[in-house]
C-alpha cells in the first residue's frame, strides 16, 4: 500500500514464527474489540464504564452469573469442539444451530414415546438418538460436498432453516402438550427423561461433565489420532491429502459425525437438562450454534482451547443479557460479539506478517 | 401470485447482481445478509425523518456499500479468511440494524414507492397485470441486471474484474491493480445488497421489524451459484425463488402446516444446488477459480 509517494506500508513475512507469543495477538485483538464495542456504546449514549461493568457484574462478578456462564457454556463448549474439528478440515458447517434442534427433536421424540422407561433406559436412548440425528444433520450437507462439490456453507446454513421449522410444526402441532394450556411447548418430560441439576442451579450436572471431557477427547484424537491427521491435513492442503491417499469422503464424514453428533448432544442436553421439554426452537437455543463459531475461532481450532474460550464468550452473552436489564438494547451484544470475531479474523495476518514502513519511492 | 412473486424477487435479484460481482472478482461476501439489514433499517428511518423514499434508498446503499469496505479491507488488505469475515459482518450488520431498528419497529412507513403503471402495456391481459404494473425498482433491477451483465462481460472493466477472479497473479502481471478491483466489486456487492434491503423495508412488506430479511442473504449466496455467476441468469433465478416464496401462501388454504411450507425455498435451494453440481455442468460453468483466495504478490 502507498500513502503517497513518500511512504510505503507493506507486510513483510516473519523471518521467526512467533509460536507462544502469539496468544497475545489473540488477546490484542479481544482487547481491540472491547475498545471498539466501547466506542460503540458511547455512540449510542450509553457510557461505556456503565456498560462494562454492568456486563462484569452480572456476569463475572456474582454467583448467580456464574451458574449462568457455566450453564450457557455447556452447549458452546460441545457445539465449539465439534466446529474446531470441523474447520479445521475446511468443513464450514454453520448448521449447528440446526443440528442442535435436530438433537433435541430426537431426544423429545425419545422422551414422549418411552414414557414409562426407566432412567438407564431413557436418558441412553435420548443421547443416543440425539447424536444420530444431529450427525445426520450434518452429514447430509458433507457428503454433498465431499462427492458432489456442493457449497456446504449454504446447504448447512439452509438446512438450518428446514429443522426449525419442522420442530415448530411439531411443537404447534403432533406435540403439542395436553398438560400446557394451549402454549407451544410439548408435554414436560416425566422426572426419569431429565437429567438432574446440581443443587440450587439450572445447570444439568451430566452435560457439565460431559462437555469439557468432549473437549479433552478431540483434542486427543486431533493430536495423537491418525483420524486427527487426516482431518487436519485435509484442512491444510487437500491435494496433498488425496496424493496421500486419505480419503476425502471417509475424512468428511468423520467431521460431520463429530461435529453434528455433538451439537445434537448439545440439544440433548438443553431440553433433557435445561428445559424438560420441547418448545419453540428459539427459546431451546438462542444461537449457540452461530456463537460457537466465535468460541472456536477464537480457540484457534484448538479442542482445549474451546474449554476457555466457551466460558469466556458466554460471559459476554450473560452480561448481554445483565445490560438489557440496564436499558441497553439486546443487539449490542451481537454487535459486540461481530466485533470481537471480526478483530480476531483481521489480526490473523499478523501472525506470520509484520509491518514494515519502507521510507521513499520505489527504486 | 405472480406479481408478488417478482416483488419478491426484487431484492434477491439486486444483491445477487452485487453478490456475483464480488465473487468474480475473487472475493466472498458472506455478509449479504447484515448489509440488507442496515439496506432495510436505513432506507425505513431516513424515509421516515425525510418523508422521501428515494433518499432512503440512497442512503441505504451508501450505508451497505460502507459495512462491505470493512469485509473489503478485511479480506483484501489484511487477506482474512474471507468465510469467517462474511459472517463477523453479518452479526455486525444485524445487531446494528437491530440496534437501529428499535425505534421503527411497528411504525407505519414514512414514505414508500408506489407501483406504476405502463400505459399500453399494462392493459395486455394477464401479463399486462404482471409484469407491467411494478414499482420502478422493479424495472431499475432489471436494468441492472443487463447493465451488469454488459460491463461484466462486454467491456474491459469486466473483463478485468473476472481476470482477478480466475487469476489475480496473472492480472497482477498485466498491469490490472488487483487490490482496487476487489475492492471495487465488494463494494458495489454491498450497495447492491443495501438497495435490495430498502426494496423490502420500504417496498415488500413495508416496515421494519428485526430479522425482516430472514435469511435472503443466504439465499442470496446460493443463487449467485444457481446463476452461474451470470447477472442474466440472476433474473431467472430471482424470479424463481420469488415463486417459491409466494407459493406457501397458496397452498396453505389446502390444509398444510405453514411451517412446513416455509422449509419449501430452503430445500429447493439444496435440491437445485446438487442437481447443478453435476460434473458436466460444473466443468463448464464454474466459480471463479480464485474465489476466496487472498491475493498475495509473491516475493522473489
Amino acid at each position: 500500500m502507498r500513502i503517497g509517494s513518500l511512504a510505503e506500508i507493506r507486510f513483510e513475512r516473519r523471518r521467526k514464527s512467533l509460536g507462544r507469543k502469539g496468544i497475545l495477538i489473540t488477546v490484542s485483538a479481544v482487547l481491540i474489540g472491547i475498545l471498539l464495542a466501547g466506542l460503540f456504546f458511547s455512540l449510542i449514549g450509553v457510557s461505556p464504564v456503565f456498560a462494562y461493568k454492568r456486563i462484569l457484574i452480572g456476569s463475572f462478578g456474582s454467583m448467580s452469573g456464574w451458574r449462568e456462564i457455566l450453564r450457557k457454556a455447556i452447549p458452546l463448549m460441545m457445539c465449539g469442539a465439534g466446529l474446531a474439528i470441523a474447520f479445521r478440515g475446511l468443513f464450514w458447517n454453520i448448521g449447528a444451530e440446526g443440528q442442535i434442534i435436530a438433537g433435541a427433536v430426537a431426544a423429545t421424540w425419545v422422551a414422549l414415546s418411552l414414557e414409562q422407561a426407566p432412567s438407564w433406559v431413557l436418558l441412553p436412548s435420548m443421547f443416543g438418538l440425539g447424536f444420530l440425528f444431529g450427525a445426520a444433520w450434518c452429514i447430509i450437507p458433507a457428503l454433498l460436498w465431499a462427492k458432489l462439490k456442493v457449497n456446504e456453507v449454504i446447504t448447512t446454513l439452509m438446512l438450518n432453516y428446514v429443522v426449525i421449522s419442522l420442530a415448530t410444526f411439531l411443537v404447534d402441532g403432533p406435540w403439542k402438550g395436553s398438560s400446557q394450556y394451549g402454549y407451544p411447548y410439548t408435554d414436560t418430560f416425566v422426572d426419569s427423561a431429565r437429567i438432574p441439576f446440581i443443587q440450587g442451579t439450572r445447570i444439568p450436572f451430566l452435560t457439565l461433565i460431559l462437555a469439557p471431557l468432549f473437549c479433552v477427547g478431540l483434542y486427543l484424537l486431533l493430536t495423537r489420532s491418525r483420524a486427527g491427521y487426516e482431518i487436519k491435513v485435509t484442512g491444510y492442503n487437500p491435494k496433498a491429502a488425496r496424493y496421500a491417499g486419505m480419503s476425502f469422503t471417509k475424512t468428511l464424514f468423520l467431521i460431520a459425525v463429530i461435529s453434528g453428533g455433538l451439537a445434537g448432544i448439545a440439544g440433548v442436553g438443553e431440553v433433557a437438562g435445561v428445559h424438560g421439554k420441547l418448545s419453540y426452537p428459539e427459546d431451546i437455543s438462542s444461537g449457540y450454534g452461530f456463537t460457537a463459531i466465535i468460541v472456536a475461532w477464537l480457540a484457534r481450532l484448538n479442542p482445549l482451547g474451546v474449554v476457555v474460550s466457551s466460558i469466556f464468550v458466554s460471559g459476554l452473552l450473560v452480561g448481554g443479557d445483565a445490560i438489557r436489564t440496564g436499558g441497553v438494547p439486546a443487539a449490542s451484544i451481537d454487535i459486540f460479539m461481530g466485533l470481537i470475531l471480526l478483530m480476531l479474523v483481521s489480526t490473523e495476518i499478523f501472525r506470520s506478517y509484520e509491518i514494515k514502513i519502507g521510507g521513499g519511492g520505489a527504486s | 401470485m405472480l406479481h408478488r412473486a417478482i416483488v419478491y424477487g426484487t431484492p434477491l435479484l439486486l444483491a445477487t447482481v452485487g453478490e456475483i460481482y464480488a465473487e468474480r472478482s475473487g472475493v466472498l461476501n458472506l455478509g449479504v445478509e447484515g448489509m440488507m439489514s442496515i439496506g432495510a433499517v436505513v432506507a425505513f428511518g431516513v424515509s421516515l425523518s425525510t418523508g422521501n423514499a428515494w433518499l432512503g434508498v440512497m442512503a441505504a446503499a451508501a450505508a451497505a456499500g460502507a459495512l462491505s469496505l470493512v469485509h473489503g479491507f478485511a479480506s483484501i488488505n489484511l487477506r482474512a479468511n474471507q468465510v469467517v469475515s462474511g459472517l463477523a459482518l453479518t452479526m455486525l450488520g444485524l445487531g446494528i440494524s437491530g440496534l437501529l431498528g428499535k425505534a421503527y419497529v411497528g411504525r407505519p412507513p414514512g414514505a414508500t414507492i408506489k407501483g406504476v403503471e405502463i400505459p399500453f402495456l399494462s392493459e395486455v391481459p394477464f401479463l399486462g397485470k404482471i409484469l407491467f404494473n411494478q414499482d420502478p425498482l422493479v424495472y431499475a433491477s432489471i436494468a441492472i441486471a443487463i447493465v451488469g451483465w454488459f460491463v461484466l462481460f462486454r467491456t474491459r472493466l469486466g473483463l478485468n474484474i473476472r481476470s482477478c477472479g480466475e487469476n489475480p497473479g496473472a492480472a497482477d502481471v498485466s498491469g490490472i491493480s488487483v487490490y482496487r478491483i476487489r475492492h471495487l466489486s465488494v463494494f458495489l456487492g454491498g450497495l447492491l445488497a443495501g438497495l435490495a434491503g430498502a426494496y423490502l423495508s420500504l417496498v415488500y412488506v413495508p416496515s421494519w421489524t428485526q430479522g425482516l430479511t430472514g435469511g435472503r442473504g443466504w439465499i442470496v449466496i446460493g443463487l449467485t451459484i444457481f446463476a452461474f455467476w451470470k447477472p442474466l441468469r440472476a433474473i431467472a433465478a430471482a424470479y424463481l425463488f420469488g415463486l417459491l416464496f409466494v407459493l406457501p401462501y397458496r397452498l396453505q388454504p389446502l390444509g398444510v402446516h405453514t411451517s412446513l411450507l416455509q422449509t419449501l425455498p430452503y430445500i429447493v435451494t439444496v435440491i437445485a444446488l446438487v442437481v447443478l453440481s453435476r460434473e458436466s455442468i460444473r466443468k463448464r460453468m464454474a466459480a471463479p477459480g480464485a474465489l476466496t483466495t487472498p491475493y498475495v504478490r509473491e516475493e522473489i
